[in-house]
C-alpha cells in the first residue's frame, strides 16, 4: 500500500488525473460547453507585411445571427501584454500587418460551421510592403520593423579576455587550434496534441476565461490591460490541458483576449477553438537560430577560448524573444571550464509569425551550436569525445561563463560516468545497407528564472486545512501533463505528513490561487514546489500549536486538523520565494549566478544512415540526468523520455517549412512529428545530487532533456558517415547534400 | 440534407450510381472525409465500403489473383494468399498510414483518388494489373496504366464503380520488391516508391518493371530504365544502366515534403539496389 | 437522417446528416466527449474508436457509415471497472497531459484482443496512428506489455 508521510515523496502513486484521462472524463476546453455559448473563428491576414487599408464583409453573405468584431470592438489598450506593448490582439485599420495570419477581425455565429463561414467571407484589403524574411535581411536592414536597428534585444557574456573583440582574438590567435563553425537550427512546432482553445464568459461586469493554457496570470495581465477591467473582475481558469510545451505560456493569452472580444461584442459566452492547420500556421514555435562558434584549444585539449555569437529569428513581435536569447547566451559556453569567453546574442526582427517559448528556451540551440564544436574539437585533438568532455567539464568548484562558482550539486561526474559506461557496449557494425555512427553530448540547464528573475517575481503558494477538514494546494502552477498535481499531492503530504489521499490539488483559478508565478523554466517543482513545501509545514506547525493548547495534543493529526477546522473554519498558511544565500546576480554586467542551480545530463545515441536514403534510425539513446531529487520517478521518468523524443525529433524530422514567411506545411500530415514506430527504446538512468535549496532536494527536469540529444544525434550521423551535420533537422535531403560525393554501396567502393 | 444509400448488392449499387451521379462514392473515408466538415455537404453518399461483391480475395480460372476493390489494406495483410504470391503488396499495405488507415482504406478508394503518392498504385503498376470497372450497362477491363490519365485524373466514367484489381499470373522466377520511403516510419507521405518485379534466368534480366510513385504527377513506369536493362546480364554494367537511364523517365518536383534532387537521386540508388540484388 | 447504431453495448439512435463526421456526432449530439479531436485528417489518432472491434479513426467515419455497426469509445471500454490497459497506463505513467490516452487505449485494447503476444517492436508499429507528444512513447508501451500479461494471466 501507499506509504503515508515523508515517504510520499520518491514513491510513484498513480498520478492524481490518471484514472479521470484514462476514462475519458477529464474536461478539456473543447469538452465544455456553456448555455447560449457561441462559437468564434478568426480572420488571419495572408500576407506577411502591408498596411491595413480596410474590412469588407461580403454582402452577398447571410450576416444573421453573426457577430464581427474588430480592434475598434477593443474596450482597453489594443496590445498583448507581456514584455513589450508592441504586439496588437487585432491590427487595426490604418496600422500595419507584420506577419502571415495576423488577426484582423473576428466573426462569431450560434455554430462553428457557421462562424467559419462568416470567416471566409470577410475580405481584407492590405497594402503590401516588402517582405523581410531572414536574419541576414532584417539585419542589413531591407526594412525596418523594430526600432532602428530591427534588434529586439542584444546580451552579451564576457569572461577573461573575452571582455573585449579583440581580446577573444588575441586568445584564439594564442591557442594552438581554433574549431570554428556555423550552425544553424530550424523551428520546432510544440504539437501539444490538443490544439489551442478558450471559452469566455462575460458577466458582472468583468469576465470569466476558461481553457488550455501553462500561465493563469499571464493570461490575466493580458485580460486587464484589453478589456481594461480591474484584475477583480477578469477570473482565468485552466481546464484540463492536453501539452503545452511552452506553446501554450503566451499564445493563450491571444486567444483569450480574441475570445473576449467577442464575447463582450456578442454579449455572450464565446467558444474559440483552432483547428491544427490554424494552431500550426498562427501560434508561435521555437526560435531558429545562426550561431557562430570559435574554440582555443591547447594541443593536450584543454579548452581556452571561446568565443559565441548568437542570432534567433524573433518574428514579428517582441514577445518572449529577450528571455529566450537571454537563456541561449547564458548557455552557450556550455558545461565546460574556459578562462577566456565572449558571447554576443541577438534576437532579430522578421516577418515570419512571432516565435517563442519551447521547452529548453533557447538552450537547445546553442548546445547544438557548442556540442557539435566539443565533437570536432576532440577529434582535432585525437582524444576520445568521452575523454575529452570529461577532461573539461565543470566540476564542483569551477565557475561558469558568467563567473558563478558551482559550489552543490553538481551532476557532471556522474552523468558523464553513465555516458561512459554506455559507450563502452560496441557499436553494431555497418553493413551494405547501413553505416552506423554513435554521438555523444554532453549539457547543462539552468533551472528556475535567470539571474533575478525569481526575486522579482516573489511567487506564493498556499495551503489550506479548508472548512471541510481536507488539504488543498493553491497555486498559479498549471498540470499540463508534467504531473504537477501529483507532485505537489506528494510535496504537501510530506510536509504535512498525512497520506496523499488527504491532499487535494485542484486546477487552477485566479480568484482562488496566488500568483505562483508561471509554468516554465523548470521551475514547478523546484520553485514553486518548494514553496508548497514551506507552507506545507508551517500549516502542520499551526494545526500542532492548536491541537496542543485546545486539549488535542494527544489525537493523531489528522483528527486534530477536523477539530480545528471545525472550531476556526479553513486555515491557511503562505509561503513566498526567497533566493537562497548567496545567489547574487548583475543584470547589467551579466556576471554572477545566472540560474539557483543546474541540471546535469549526457547522452548517447548510435545511429544507422541508410546508403540508399539516407534515412536515419536512431537504434539506441541512453540519457543519464541529474534532476536532485526524483519526487516522483515514473514521472521525471515520463518528462526525460518525452523531451528527449522531442529533441531527437528537433534534430532529424521536424522541418516546418516557411514560404513567404507563412508556414507551408500546416497540416499533421507534413509538419511531422515521431511515431511510436519513430521513438528508440530510450533507457533513462535518473542521477539524485541534492539541491539543498529544493523541496527534497529536487532541481528542475522539464526541459534539461530536450538540450542534447539534438546534437548527439547529429554527432553520430557525423560518425556515421564521415561528414559534418552542422544544420538541423538532419532531414534526409541535407544528409544526402552533405553526403554529396560519398559513395556508397551500389555506386562502388565506400570511400569516407 | 445529405441523402445516404449503402446498396446490398453490385446490380444496386451500379443502378444508384446511374441515377445519382451527383452523389459521392465513399469507401473507407481516408481520404474523402479528410477536411470534411468544413467542406459543403454533398447531395448524396453512395456506400459502398463492405459491399460483398467488391470485397475479398479469390483466384481465377486462368490462375489471375482478383482482389475485390473494397479490400481494406488490413485484410491485404490478413490474407495467406497475398502473403504468399504478392509479398510486394504485403510489404506495400503495411506501410500505408498506421492500424487505423489500414483497417479503413481500400485498394479501390487508392485508385480512385490516383494521388500521385497513392502507396498501392506502383504496385498495380509493376504487376501489369487491370482493374474491372461496372456500371448498370456492362463493365469493362483497363490496366491501371491506362486508366490513370493525369495528376489525380483516371478515365473512370461517372457512372462507374470500381469492382476489383486484377492480377495476371507470372510464371515462376519473378523477383518482387517493395520500397516505400516516407516522411517518417508510419503515417507517412511517401517522397519516392519503388514497386519493382523482375524475371531472371540464366543470369539475364529476361523481362523487368520498374514503377515509382511520387516522382511525378502520377505514378510511373520507368521504362526507359525498364528498356536499358532488358536483355542484360545482371551484374555492375545493369546497375550503371538503370542508374543513368532513370533520369528521363521520372520528373520529381520540390515541395514540402522532400526535393526534387533527393527523389532523383534516391529513385536512382533504390533501382540499382534493386538490380544489384537480383 | 435517423443512424441507429450500438453505441457501448447499448443501442443508440441519432438523428444527424450522414455526411457528419463520427467523431461530431459523438462530442456534440451524444455527449461522449472522451473521444478527442487532435488534427481532423487521420493523423493523429486521438479520435480513434473500435468499429466493429477494429481502431479507426472517428474523424474519417461519416456518420452514416456507423448504422447497423458497433462503435466502442473510451467511455465503454472499461464498464465498472478500468480495462487492464487502462489501470496499466496509470501505473506506468503512459499518460502524461491525457489528450491522446482515450485513443491509445482503444487501440491498445484491439491489440491485446487480437494480438496478445505482440511484442515491442510490433506494438510500436500497431500503435503508430496515435501520436503522443508527451510521453517518448516507452512508458506507454511498459503498459501495453504489462496490460498483455494481465489479461493472459486471467484467462483461464
Amino acid at each position: 500500500m501507499r506509504p503515508p508521510g515523508q515517504t510520499a515523496v520518491g514513491f510513484s502513486l498513480p498520478r492524481v488525473d490518471g484514472v479521470a484521462k484514462v476514462t475519458g472524463r477529464a474536461r478539456y476546453v473543447d469538452d465544455i460547453t456553456v448555455a447560449g455559448m457561441m462559437h468564434g473563428a478568426t480572420v488571419r491576414s495572408d500576407v506577411g507585411h502591408g498596411i491595413l487599408r480596410a474590412i469588407h464583409r461580403d454582402p452577398a453573405f447571410d450576416w444573421t445571427g453573426v457577430t464581427v468584431a474588430t480592434a475598434a470592438d477593443i474596450p482597453g489598450q489594443n496590445v498583448i501584454a507581456l514584455i513589450e506593448p508592441d504586439q496588437p490582439a487585432l491590427v487595426a485599420i490604418g496600422n500595419t500587418i507584420r506577419h502571415p495570419d495576423e488577426a484582423v477581425a473576428l466573426v462569431c455565429a450560434p455554430t462553428r460551421a457557421r462562424a467559419l463561414a462568416a470567416a471566409a467571407h470577410v475580405r481584407l484589403e492590405i497594402e503590401p510592403l516588402p517582405l523581410v524574411l531572414s536574419v541576414e535581411a532584417s539585419l542589413h536592414l531591407k526594412q525596418v520593423l523594430h526600432g532602428d536597428d530591427n534588434i529586439f534585444a542584444r546580451f552579451e557574456v564576457k569572461k577573461g579576455a573575452g571582455t573585449s573583440a579583440a581580446g577573444i582574438d588575441a586568445a584564439l590567435a594564442a591557442a594552438d587550434i581554433v574549431i570554428e563553425g556555423t550552425y544553424e537550427t530550424g523551428a520546432q512546432e510544440q504539437m501539444y496534441i490538443e490544439p489551442q482553445g478558450m471559452i469566455a464568459i462575460p458577466g458582472d461586469g468583468g469576465i470569466h476565461i476558461i481553457g488550455s493554457l501553462q500561465c493563469p496570470y499571464y493570461v490575466h495581465k493580458a485580460m486587464v490591460a484589453l478589456l481594461g477591467l480591474p484584475g477583480d473582475k477578469v477570473v482565468i481558469q485552466q481546464s484540463v490541458t492536453g501539452g503545452g510545451f511552452g506553446g501554450k505560456e503566451e499564445y493563450p493569452s491571444m486567444i483569450a483576449a480574441h475570445a473576449a472580444i467577442l464575447s463582450l461584442a456578442a454579449g455572450a459566452p464565446v467558444k474559440l477553438i483552432y483547428d491544427r492547420d490554424e494552431d500550426i500556421g498562427a501560434t508561435t514555435k521555437r526560435h531558429p537560430a545562426t550561431i557562430h562558434h570559435r574554440m582555443g584549444l591547447l594541443r593536450d585539449g584543454t579548452i581556452v577560448a571561446q568565443d559565441v555569437d548568437v542570432i534567433i529569428d524573433g518574428g514579428a513581435y517582441v514577445t518572449l524573444s529577450p528571455v529566450v536569447l537571454s537563456r541561449a547566451v547564458l548557455h552557450a559556453a556550455g558545461p565546460y571550464r574556459c578562462k577566456d569567453v565572449r558571447i554576443v546574442g541577438r534576437a532579430v526582427a522578421t516577418n515570419a509569425p512571432p516565435h517563442g517559448a519551447f521547452r529548453g528556451f533557447g538552450a537547445p540551440q546553442t548546445t547544438f551550436a557548442y556540442e557539435r564544436q566539443i565533437q570536432k574539437a576532440a577529434r582535432a585533438v585525437g582524444m576520445d569525445p568521452v575523454a575529452f568532455r570529461k577532461k573539461n567539464m565543470l566540476r564542483p568548484g569551477d565557475d561558469t561563463a558568467t563567473g558563478q562558482v558551482l559550489t552543490e550539486s553538481v551532476g557532471s561526474e556522474d552523468v558523464m560516468a553513465a555516458a561512459e559506461k554506455a559507450s563502452a557496449t560496441p557499436l553494431a557494425p555497418s553493413d551494405d545497407q547501413v553505416r552506423r555512427g554513435r554521438g555523444v553530448a554532453f549539457y547543462f540547464h539552468g533551472a528556475g528564472f535567470t539571474g533575478s528573475g525569481e526575486q522579482r517575481l516573489a511567487g506564493r503558494a498556499q495551503v489550506a486545512l479548508t472548512a471541510g477538514g481536507d488539504f488543498e494546494v493553491r497555486s498559479s502552477s498549471t498540470d499540463i501533463g508534467q504531473g504537477t498535481l501529483t507532485i505537489f499531492t506528494q510535496i504537501a503530504a510530506a510536509g504535512l505528513g498525512v497520506e496523499v489521499s488527504c491532499v487535494r490539488v485542484p486546477e487552477p483559478r485566479t480568484d482562488d490561487v496566488p500568483d505562483s508565478g508561471p509554468t516554465v523554466a523548470s521551475r514547478t517543482c523546484m520553485v514553486v514546489g518548494g514553496l508548497v513545501d514551506r507552507a506545507s509545514r508551517k500549516l502542520r506547525g499551526r494545526i500542532e500549536a492548536w491541537a496542543r493548547e485546545h486539549g488535542h495534543g494527544d489525537a493523531p493529526f489528522i483528527a486534530a486538523a477536523r477539530a480545528m477546522a471545525a472550531a476556526e473554519g479553513e486555515v491557511t498558511a503562505d509561503a513566498q520565494y526567497a533566493p537562497p544565500p548567496g545567489i547574487e546576480w548583475d543584470d547589467k554586467t551579466y556576471t554572477g549566478a545566472a540560474y539557483p542551480v543546474f541540471g546535469w545530463a549526457a547522452c548517447v545515441v548510435d545511429v544507422a544512415v541508410d546508403v540508399d536514403t539516407y534515412e536515419v534510425t536512431i537504434e539506441r539513446c541512453v540519457h543519464a540526468v541529474d534532476v536532485g531529487k526524483a519526487i516522483h520517478p515514473i514521472i521525471v521518468k515520463g518528462q526525460i523520455e518525452g523531451g528527449t523524443l522531442q529533441a531527437l525529433g528537433w534534430g532529424t524530422l521536424e522541418n516546418v517549412v516557411y514560404r513567404d514567411g507563412r508556414v507551408a506545411n500546416r497540416r499533421m500530415t507534413d509538419c511531422i512529428v515521431p511515431t511510436f514506430a519513430d521513438a528508440p527504446e530510450i533507457e533513462t538512468i535518473l542521477i539524485e545530487k541534492p539541491f539543498s535549496f529544493g523541496p527534497h532536494g529536487a532541481k528542475g527536469v522539464g526541459e534539461i532533456p530536450m538540450d542534447g540529444p539534438a546534437a548527439a544525434v547529429a554527432n553520430a550521423i557525423e560518425d556515421a558517415l564521415g561528414v559534418a551535420i552542422d544544420e538541423i533537422p538532419a532531414i534526409p535531403e541535407r544528409i544526402a547534400i552533405a553526403a554529396r560525393g560519398l559513395s556508397f554501396s551500389t555506386e562502388g567502393p565506400h570511400t569516407p | 440534407m445529405t441523402a445516404y444509400l449503402r446498396p446490398a448488392t453490385l446490380a444496386e449499387a451500379v443502378t444508384a450510381r446511374r441515377e445519382h451521379p451527383d452523389y459521392v462514392v465513399l469507401a473507407g473515408g481516408t481520404d474523402l472525409l479528410v477536411g470534411a466538415a468544413r467542406r459543403p455537404p454533398p447531395p448524396g453518399i453512395l456506400d459502398v465500403l463492405g459491399l460483398a461483391e467488391a470485397t475479398g480475395i479469390r483466384h481465377d480460372e486462368d490462375g489471375t489473383l482478383v482482389i475485390g476493390g473494397m479490400t481494406t489494406y488490413l485484410a491485404l495483410l490478413e490474407s495467406e494468399v497475398i502473403a504468399a504470391e504478392l509479398p510486394m503488396l504485403r510489404a506495400c499495405a503495411r506501410e500505408i498510414g498506421a492500424l487505423q488507415i489500414q483497417a479503413r482504406g481500400t485498394v479501390a478508394g487508392n485508385i480512385a483518388t490516383s494521388s500521385p503518392v497513392g502507396d498501392t498504385l506502383p504496385v498495380w503498376l509493376a504487376l501489369d494489373a487491370t482493374v474491372e470497372l461496372v456500371s448498370a450497362s456492362g463493365s469493362r477491363r483497363v490496366p491501371y496504366g491506362e486508366l490513370i490519365t493525369g495528376y489525380r485524373k483516371t478515365q473512370l466514367g461517372a457512372d462507374e464503380l470500381i469492382t476489383a484489381v486484377r492480377v495476371p499470373p507470372r510464371e515462376p522466377g519473378w523477383a518482387q520488391h517493395w520500397r516505400k520511403v516516407g516522411t517518417r516510419r508510419a503515417q507517412s507521405i511517401s517522397k519516392v516508391m519503388l514497386a519493382a518485379a523482375a524475371h531472371v534466368t540464366g543470369g539475364v534480366i529476361r523481362d523487368v518493371r520498374l514503377a515509382f510513385g511520387a516522382v511525378a504527377d502520377r505514378p510511373v513506369r520507368a521504362r526507359a530504365a525498364e528498356a536499358a536493362i532488358c536483355g542484360q546480364a545482371v551484374g555492375a554494367g545493369a546497375v550503371a544502366a538503370v542508374r543513368a537511364a532513370l533520369a528521363g523517365d521520372i520528373t520529381p518536383i520540390d515541395d514540402v515534403r522532400s526535393s526534387a534532387d533527393y527523389r532523383l537521386r534516391v529513385a536512382q540508388n533504390l533501382a540499382a539496389r534493386f538490380i544489384a540484388q537480383l | 437522417m435517423t443512424i441507429e447504431f450500438r453505441l457501448n453495448g447499448r443501442a443508440a439512435t441519432v438523428t444527424a446528416s450522414p455526411w457528419r463526421r463520427l467523431l461530431d456526432v459523438l462530442r456534440e449530439d451524444l455527449g461522449f466527449t472522451g473521444t478527442k479531436e487532435g488534427c481532423g485528417e487521420g493523423e493523429c489518432g486521438a479520435c480513434t474508436v473500435l468499429i466493429d472491434g477494429e481502431a479507426v479513426n472517428s474523424c474519417l467515419v461519416a456518420a452514416g457509415q456507423v448504422s447497423g455497426r458497433e462503435v466502442t469509445t473510451i467511455e465503454g471500454l472499461g464498464g465498472d471497472a478500468l480495462h487492464a490497459v487502462q489501470d496499466a497506463l496509470v501505473r506506468f505513467g503512459g499518460t502524461q497531459c491525457g489528450i491522446c490516452t482515450p485513443g491509445i487505449a482503444l487501440t491498445a485494447a484491439r491489440i491485446l484482443a487480437r494480438e496478445p503476444d505482440a511484442d515491442r517492436a510490433r506494438i510500436r508499429e500497431l500503435c503508430a496512428g496515435n501520436i503522443c507528444r508527451c510521453t517518448g512513447y516507452q512508458l506507454i508501451v511498459d503498459a501495453i506489455i504489462d496490460a498483455a500479461g494481465h489479461i493472459k494471466s486471467e484467462e483461464p
